[in-house]
């Protein structure tokens, strides 16, 4: 069976089967905007963002929700096309809060790139300014802010169909949905196990991490790749670091986790500036710890080391590695143990 | 893990024992769940409590604590009995096979149920599940490693997946998830008292010298060291005098904590190295601070193997001080400098001295993300998964192993078996996971998880503080009815300093491994 060909936008792609319109374009580097597709989770076709004109067809089709067929003829950004997207994107701003001033999603808001790519102004129909959401903010990792839900559904996919927790779902009908965790009730007293893959899917400002809120705009922030302190998976987080201060920490989307992280790698990072932290070397005097520099802290190390091993023998000191520390860290603390110190006493907390 | 996170999505049967895998490692959960859901495959889960994973399983088998050799040994039973163990593949890459059928002969489904509790019905289709899947996962964690029976039981379960011939193939293998973040990194790097890097011997005349003349000295020690546990009893019979604990905090996380504050308190020197005062650290003579992980790089290999880079994120906060900084510095002192420009300095040593890492360099590490070892040259790709074709040590052996009861069983003045464990938020001794607002504000007491049954029996009404008292100490803490919980036993999480866990579990040791018994103890509890 020779390959199955489509054209989009006059060029033609040959396609499998099984693909949608997205797919192929998306695989053939042409961007098609969408805003409730996440990763290889269901396609719903929610946000209407991505439809394009199919010869043929009465109706513009949702790209994310539509087969590729042999022969068939694609336009992405035809006239009608981007019509209906202004269109969209206008409803979309017209039914939330979507002031970009203070919204913490500014930059990196899907919503605002797709009003400022199609040049989509001040919606006709917005709600009156009086409208009352729902504002949830009674826990230190998440805070959801309904004013700026588009119901896209990404967040509910992210939950149920990626980390499979189970935790959220459309409720409601009609006018009247919201995204609700089981009960209606808040994250904090629902299923919900903060793992903040629905923060990392919304593509606008209506989920948001509570401690970077304010800590900076995502173009002052510098991002270093580096693995969780926490678990043996070893997931790869992206830290936002703006001034040399941590603000917050995203999944990155590479192995093994692609993207995924829990409630500890993604919130549980405040150990590292908390004011408890150990500043300077201690040295304790008659029962009592008092503040000692590197060199003084060292030489009596080394000098009680030292006198140990020369009167008592090597074997008489032990020295425990840690699960903690880096590779690099262990080898050289295996390696002062038995090189220099001279014992095989040495372990760490495998087994604990 | 012999096989990768990734693989398990494929894997046509994933059995979890011993794991509350979506508390302890919710990452790799997420790939069991969605093999599940999405790809139609088959999940059991042997555990005593009703972990989250129950609910996503296809069968699940409830053993009594300290019961999984029976479980395992009575599945192999079936398996063999039905034939659906892969002849082929014994014949071919394993031996002993006669002994192991002979062991677990013994174990029919009704003598299993005897012991365990787990009806004969679900053995055996937990029994055609496993077998009958083309490429089938196991998945285990310290449920399975922390008994006295923590070596046979992993042993057993090596045994399960060699019968069915799913060791060396993708989507296979017996995957332990190691609990911290760089455990297999400690242990590759010889951060253990009988292996130097890449788990060559120190008894090894040739490993010796090897490094003798790579480090530059004379004489290594050639005899094996002690462990941790072995360290801690040896302190009081004076065998050992001084201790250099890096970024460890025994006090809490040690079984009986209280002979091990007794016996820290006898050294003559004790330094401890790590970024917050423990409970360790406020029995030592000299503190040095260390920068945490994102003050500084290196690198960790993960669960799987993988091998992936840590970076540095911002500077040391204070005097604080990379671990490795300390060392090296401490060791000039004791008259052997250690002249290393970085990280990456100290890591081409570790290439040159340690096999499986030789290929391993940070240039790649940099374009590739992460390895996984053995990566024995710079062309070799990494290691998805082991015993390809062939057991790293030629065949691989079968163990016939029978069950043996835990040891300490609850009896009249101690009636209550005490399981011991980790919630989601929490992780290890609390001195990470306790400063994080968000983790701390979900899960800020130690609650005593306990069976609606057995609360009601002891007149314990949830949310009451309760006494949990064992043979060598007590906590008060809440408790928790909980439907997780297993009639009989109780669980407790160790993280919280104010209900340390351990002045309760027992030292006891698996003979081999020297992992105490912190899954089983018997304990009593009162109304506080
Ligand atoms: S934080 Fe995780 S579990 Fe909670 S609703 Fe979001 S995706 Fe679901
Ligand atoms: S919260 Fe965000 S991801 Fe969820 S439906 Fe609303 S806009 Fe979409
Ligand atoms: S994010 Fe969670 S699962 Fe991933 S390594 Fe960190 S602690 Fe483990």
């Amino acid at each position: 069976m020779p390959p199955s060909i489509l054209t989009i936008n006059g060029a033609t792609h040959s396609f499998e089967a099984g693909q949608t319109i997205l797919d192929v374009a998306l695989g053939s580097g042409i961007t098609v905007p969408t805003l409730c597709n996440y990763k290889d989770t269901t396609p719903t076709g929610a946000c209407r963002v991505c439809v394009v004109e199919v010869e043929g067809a009465r109706t513009l089709l949702p790209a994310c929700a539509t087969q590729a067929a042999p022969g068939m003829v694609v336009q992405t950004e035809s006239p009608r096309v981007v019509e209906a997207r202004k269109m969209v994107i206008e409803l979309l701003l017209a039914s939330g809060n979507h002031n970009c001033l203070v919204c913490e999603a500014n930059g990196e808001c899907e919503l605002q790139s797709l009003a400022y790519r199609y040049q989509v102004t001040t919606p006709d129909f917005a709600n009156p300014p009086d409208t009352p959401y729902y504002y949830e903010d009674d826990n230190h990792m998440l805070v959801r802010d309904f004013s700026k839900c588009v119901m896209c559904g990404r967040c509910v996919r992210a939950c149920n169909e990626w980390q499979v927790n189970q935790a959220i779902a459309i409720g409601y009908r009609g006018a009247h949905n919201k995204i609700v965790a089981r009960g209606d009730f808040p994250y904090v007293n629902s299923d919900c196990v903060f793992c903040g893959e629905c923060l990392q899917a919304c593509p606008v400002g209506a989920i948001l991490d509570k401690h970077a809120i304010g800590q900076g705009r995502p173009w002052e922030r510098r991002l270093v790749r580096t693995t969780c302190p926490y678990c043996g998976v070893g997931c790869q987080v992206d830290v936002h670091v703006k001034d040399g201060r941590m603000v917050k920490v995203t999944g990155a989307d590479a192995i093994p986790n692609l993207g995924k992280l829990c409630a500890k790698g993604r919130f549980g990072w405040h150990f590292v500036d908390h004011p408890d932290r150990l500043k300077t070397p201690l040295i304790k005097e008659n029962g009592a710890f008092r503040e000692a520099g590197w060199d003084e802290a060292l030489d009596l190390v080394a000098s009680r080391l030292k006198d140990i091993r020369d009167k008592e023998g090597p074997e008489k000191i032990g020295g425990w590695c840690s699960a903690r520390v880096t590779n690099e860290e262990n080898y050289l603390m295996q390696k002062l143990m038995r090189a220099v110190i001279g014992t095989n006493h040495v372990d760490h907390c495998a087994r604990l | 893990m012999t096989n990768s996170i990734a693989e398990l999505e494929d894997s046509d049967c994933i059995l979890v024992t011993g794991s509350n895998t979506t508390e302890t490692h919710p990452v790799i959960s997420t790939f069991i769940k969605r093999a599940v859901k999405f790809r139609n495959k088959a999940l059991i889960v042997i555990e005593p409590r009703r972990i989250d994973l129950v609910s996503h399983a296809t069968l699940w088998l409830r053993q009594l604590p300290g019961t999984d050799i029976a479980v395992i040994n009575g599945l192999m039973n079936l398996i063999i009995q039905e034939n659906l163990h892969d002849q082929a593949y014994i014949a071919e890459r394993t031996e002993n096979f006669e002994a192991l059928r002979e062991t677990v002969a013994k174990y029919t489904p009704e003598y299993v149920e005897q012991i365990s509790g787990v009806p004969a019905a679900d053995l055996r289709r937990a029994a055609r599940l496993y077998a009958q899947a083309k490429a089938a996962s196991i998945v285990y964690a310290m449920g399975v490693t922390q008994h006295t029976s923590g070596t046979d039981n992993v042993k057993t379960l090596a045994n399960l997946a060699m019968l069915c011939g799913n060791v060396g193939i993708e989507s296979g293998g017996v995957n332990p998830l190691r609990g911290q973040n760089n455990v297999q990194g400690a242990c590759d790097m010889g951060g253990l008292p009988n292996v130097f890097s890449g788990y060559q011997p120190v008894t090894d005349a040739a490993a010796r010298a090897k490094m003798e003349a790579a480090w530059g000295v004379e004489k290594l020690p050639d005899w094996v060291g002690l462990t941790m546990t072995g360290m801690v009893p040896a302190i009081p019979e004076g065998k050992i005098k001084a201790l250099y604990i890096v970024g460890e905090n025994p006090v809490i996380s040690e079984a009986d904590a209280d002979h091990v504050v007794k016996a820290l308190n006898k050294l003559d020197f004790l330094v401890v190295q790590d970024i917050f005062l423990t409970e360790t650290a406020q029995l030592a003579d000299v503190v040095l601070p260390a920068a945490t992980f994102a003050e500084k790089s290196g690198t960790f290999s993960n669960t799987e193997r993988r091998v992936a880079p840590v970076r540095q994120v911002i500077a040391p906060l204070g005097d604080s001080r990379p671990d490795w900084q300390i060392i090296a510095e401490l060791a000039r002192r004791l008259g052997y400098p250690m002249n290393y420009a970085g990280p990456e300095a100290i890591f081409e040593e570790i290439r040159q001295v340690t096999p499986s890492y030789a290929g391993i360099t940070y240039a790649r590490l940099e374009a590739e993300g992460g390895l996984q070892w053995p990566c024995p040259t710079t062309e070799h790709p990494g290691t998805v998964y082991l015993h390809r074709g062939q057991f790293s040590r030629g065949k691989g052996a079968f163990f016939a192993i029978d069950h043996r009861d835990p040891a300490e069983m609850p009896d009249a003045d101690y009636p209550l078996v005490m399981t011991t464990g980790r919630v989601l938020y929490q992780y290890h001794t609390g001195s990470m996971s306790r400063r994080a607002p968000g983790l701390e504000g979900k899960a800020p007491e130690c609650r005593v998880e306990i069976t609606a049954g057995d609360a009601a029996r002891y007149g314990i009404a949830d949310g009451e503080p309760v006494r949990v008292k064992s043979r060598r100490g007590e906590l008060v803490a809440r408790a928790l009815v909980s439907p997780k919980a297993v009639a009989g036993t109780i669980f407790i999480p160790f993280h919280y300093h104010e209900a340390p866990v351990n002045k309760l579990t027992i030292a006891a040791l698996d003979p081999v491994a020297k992992i105490p018994e912190f899954k089983v103890c018997a304990v009593n509890i009162e109304k506080a």
